[in-house]
């Protein structure tokens, strides 16, 4: 079995920000925080970047918007040009509306969408699952994981420092 | 220079600010006066164009205060005592209300006998349009808003003193039954005031556009007054970029919402395409006006919108000062372009006295809020929140 990482947990969510700091200030960059809840201020002890996916929700808004308007004229000037109300056949007031509705379809198909493959979701299972433990992220316990990949993981010094910032039930995780 | 104590928040210097603005408020009103003169006609458009501005701008502030109690927003607790201040000022708002009383005839056609004679739609409308009962409901209205602001305030500052935590629930109370209270009256004070000019003319979502207007233009007047008290190094360390960034989002949410509301009026009235409906658009495009209208869908809306999209921008404060002046100035065109079509006969006029009438009034406006700001402590010291809003995060 290869080895995933190692994960530690910690009293609180006080404790958990603070060793985040600390994991970061070693140089490690492949790490990840688990908590029941949000907690204000992780991304920045984290030190996560702002995520991407508003430029994507903004992207696909945008293409929405542009599919939305020409569909519209097409059918209206080219395809099916009939006179509704005695108005222009190019009336784009009236293509406002629906412009406006596919902004905001493929705008929140950009979110989720985005939000899913930005998480490497959906997938059916993940090696932390393999410790018995870290099923207590979803109740009381707030932990920490190191991953293997990273280029300072090392196993005797990783432990030593997870347990040096207040990590306890220090667990190396193994799994595909 | 004002400043404060930093451990009771009390002022201990006052500044010149509010001198300064009774100053302008009275030379602005004096001048304002001496045009009513010259030009009664322009003088009561443009009275009722800077009172219809500073009248949405301070019920904005007072339905701050009832949103912020009724959700038991943690964030605004710090900001409160500002918005709090400027709904105190709705009295002076009715004194600046009782000389357009004087001028209906000049404002109003439904108060003219001889043309609602001859004119079966307005007789049809003259058991709701007419003197008496328009008096009576701007009354109402008054009553409500200054009964609601005089007892927010007056519980938000008995905490200050007695330190009991129940105030903040009757708060929220008072507040849930004001908001419905402040809806409805400043929806048909907003088709009394404004949409009467045409008394043809009717929408029903008119005075949701007219508050829109007004309580994203009271956010954007916080945004400058925390700003103003920060270059005084008051409260700079308790209204931090978070909070400003909680601003931002107002006004961001509020600016779409007003572009909304406003292109849902257009759009039913686009689409239905009857006479006495698309006339109000039509006297808003023809003769130069389209220029005002476009200035509006820009200014008001497509420039605030793409700025206040981006997460850093909201957090500038330099931007969000940008941002808040161009509201502010696009507030006055909206309301300008409210009324004046009406009177304006061939063209965009913007007359001196619109100038005077805002600075004027706004001047009175601005000393009494400060005055009113810092008899008080500048934060609500012994509200339980408290504590949690000064360490807001977004």
């Amino acid at each position: 079995m290869k080895t995933y990482g190692m994960i530690a947990e910690f009293s609180s969510p006080a404790a958990l920000m603070d060793a985040a700091k600390q994991v970061r200030t070693a140089g490690y960059s492949k790490f990840d925080c688990h908590s029941p809840f949000p907690i204000h201020g992780m991304d920045e002890a984290m030190g996560l970047k702002r995520s991407p996916v508003g430029y994507i929700v903004g992207g696909m808004a945008a293409l929405g918007a542009v599919i939305g308007f020409s569909l519209q004229t097409w059918v209206t000037t080219d395809a099916y040009p009939l006179v509704i109300s005695g108005k222009p056949l190019f009336s784009w007031q009236a293509y406002i509306i629906i412009t406006f509705a596919l902004f905001v379809l493929f705008g929140a198909f950009g979110a989720v969408i985005g939000m899913f493959r930005l998480n490497r979701l959906p997938r059916l299972h993940h090696p932390l699952f393999y410790s018995e433990q870290f099923a207590r992220v979803t109740d009381d316990g707030f932990m920490l994981h190191i991953e293997a990949d990273d280029t300072q993981f090392d196993e005797e010094k990783t432990e030593a420092f997870l347990a040096s910032v207040g990590g306890t039930n220090i667990e190396l995780v193994r799994g595909a | 220079m004002a400043a404060i104590d930093s451990q009771t928040y009390t002022f201990t210097d006052r500044g010149r600010f509010g001198i300064a603005a009774l100053g302008a408020g009275v030379l602005g009103v004096v001048l304002t006066v001496i045009g009513a003169f010259t030009d009664t006609h322009t003088f009561f458009a443009s009275w009722l164009t800077a009172f219809a501005f500073w009248a949405t701008i301070v019920l904005g502030a007072l339905f701050f205060v009832m949103l912020q109690h009724a959700t038991g927003a943690v964030w605004s607790v710090v900001t409160r005592r500002a918005a709090e201040a400027m709904s105190m000022t709705l009295p002076l708002l009715l004194l600046c209300f009782i000389p357009l009383l004087f001028g209906l005839h000049d404002l109003f056609h439904w108060t003219h006998a001889e043309e609602v004679a001859t004119d079966h739609l307005l007789q049809w409308k003259s058991p709701y349009l007419n003197t008496t009962f328009f008096i009576i409901r701007a009354a109402v209205y008054f009553a409500a808003w200054i009964g609601l602001a005089w007892g927010l305030n007056r519980l938000s500052l008995a905490q200050d003193r007695d330190q009991n935590p129940a105030h903040t629930l009757t708060l929220r109370k008072l507040s849930a039954g004001g908001l419905f209270l402040f809806a409805f009256t400043l929806t048909f004070a907003a088709f009394d005031w404004l949409m009467s000019l045409e008394p043809h003319w009717y929408s029903t979502i008119f005075g949701v556009y007219v508050f829109t207007g007004g309580f994203l233009t009271s956010m954007a007047v916080l945004v400058l007054f925390f700003q103003f008290l920060r270059g005084a190094n008051i409260l700079s360390d308790e209204v931090t970029t978070d909070h400003y960034h909680d601003f931002g989002r107002m006004l961001f949410a509020f600016t779409v919402f007003w572009a909304y509301i406003g292109a849902s009026q257009y759009y039913l009235i686009w689409y239905a395409n009857l006479p006495e409906e698309t006339m109000w658009y039509l006297a808003r495009w023809e003769h130069g006006w389209y220029v005002v209208s476009l200035l509006l869908i820009f200014g008001h809306f497509v420039i605030p919108f793409v700025t206040l999209l981006f997460f850093r921008l909201k957090r500038n404060l330099t931007v969000l000062r940008f941002i808040a002046v161009l509201l502010i100035v696009m507030h006055f065109v909206d309301i300008f372009w409210l009324v004046m079509p009406t009177f304006s006969d061939g063209g965009v006029h913007f007359s001196w006295m619109h100038l005077t009438a805002v600075i004027g009034i706004g001047g009175l406006v601005l000393w009494l809020f400060w005055t009113r700001y810092t008899a008080n402590r500048a934060i609500p010291v012994y509200d339980p929140k408290l504590e949690d809003s000064i360490a807001h995060r977004v």
